[in-house]
């Protein structure tokens, strides 16, 4: 045993805005010098992929997500855009827009992006596993991921967490 | 204060500033001092815990206009 501090973390979702706590947490882990893991589970193997576009927000049956455009003068970026849900459902690439107009913040408020944060991880030697019975039920291919992965079960995740002094499941 | 080397982090968000203090402190020597410039109010008490986990040392942490500046020297 030594005496590094060790942080596991199981991201299970894959939207943009969920992409963000288990890459920033990991990062800033590994900047404090946790040997970090992160294990990508069901859609949090959308994290992995080689094409971030996948990764989208939806402010569908999602209350807590203010709808505040990133353009304009002040007090219409002010404004919070009330949408109801059923108007929201039957308006088609609804989630695009929403998706588009996300990025376009996160760029006005020097939030990094996905991929950015992916790659200070793995700079940082922040270890990625897949879970491999997740990416035969969904159908992947290892081809579809960025490399430097390693495929395992749920057994390899335990050896990390098992030694680990802080584990969050996102 | 003297610093042997400056990083400007204005304008990044959290975890950005971190992130990149960690990496400028690599690139310079035990007892060398780094500057930091933030404007992220959040990155105040973030310094501090950065400091705090890591052993390098906070002297000095000071806010002006809506910028904070920070001086730390490296373990």
């Amino acid at each position: 045993m030594d005496d590094q501090k060790k942080l596991t973390i199981i991201a299970t979702k894959g939207t943009l805005d969920w992409a963000y706590p288990p890459f920033i947490l990991a990062s800033t882990a590994a900047a404090l010098g946790y040997e970090a893991t992160i294990f990508f589970t069901f859609y949090g193997l959308q994290c992995l992929r080689k094409d971030l576009s996948c990764l989208k927000v939806s402010p569908l049956g999602n209350p807590g997500m203010p709808m505040k455009m990133p353009f304009g003068p002040k007090w219409f970026k002010d404004i919070n855009w009330n949408i109801p849900n059923i108007i929201q459902a039957s308006i088609p690439w609804y989630e695009d827009v929403a998706t588009a107009l996300m990025k376009k913040t996160i760029a006005n408020n020097g939030v990094a992006t996905i991929a950015e944060l992916r790659e200070l991880c793995q700079e940082a030697e922040v270890k990625f596993l897949a879970c491999q019975m997740t990416v035969e039920l969904f159908g992947f291919e290892h081809s579809d991921f960025i490399d430097g992965i390693e495929y395992v079960g749920a057994a390899t995740y335990f050896e990390y967490g098992g030694e680990a002094d802080i584990s969050l499941f996102i | 204060m003297n610093a042997d080397k400056e990083l400007d982090a204005r304008g990044l968000n959290c975890p950005l500033p971190i992130l990149r203090a960690k990496k400028a402190l690599a690139e310079i020597g035990s007892g060398q001092v780094l500057k930091i410039l933030s404007t992220d109010p959040g990155s105040v008490k973030d310094f501090q815990a950065f400091a705090k986990q890591t052993g390098n040392e906070l002297m000095s942490s000071t806010e002006a206009g809506g910028e904070y500046t920070f001086f730390m020297k490296k373990k």
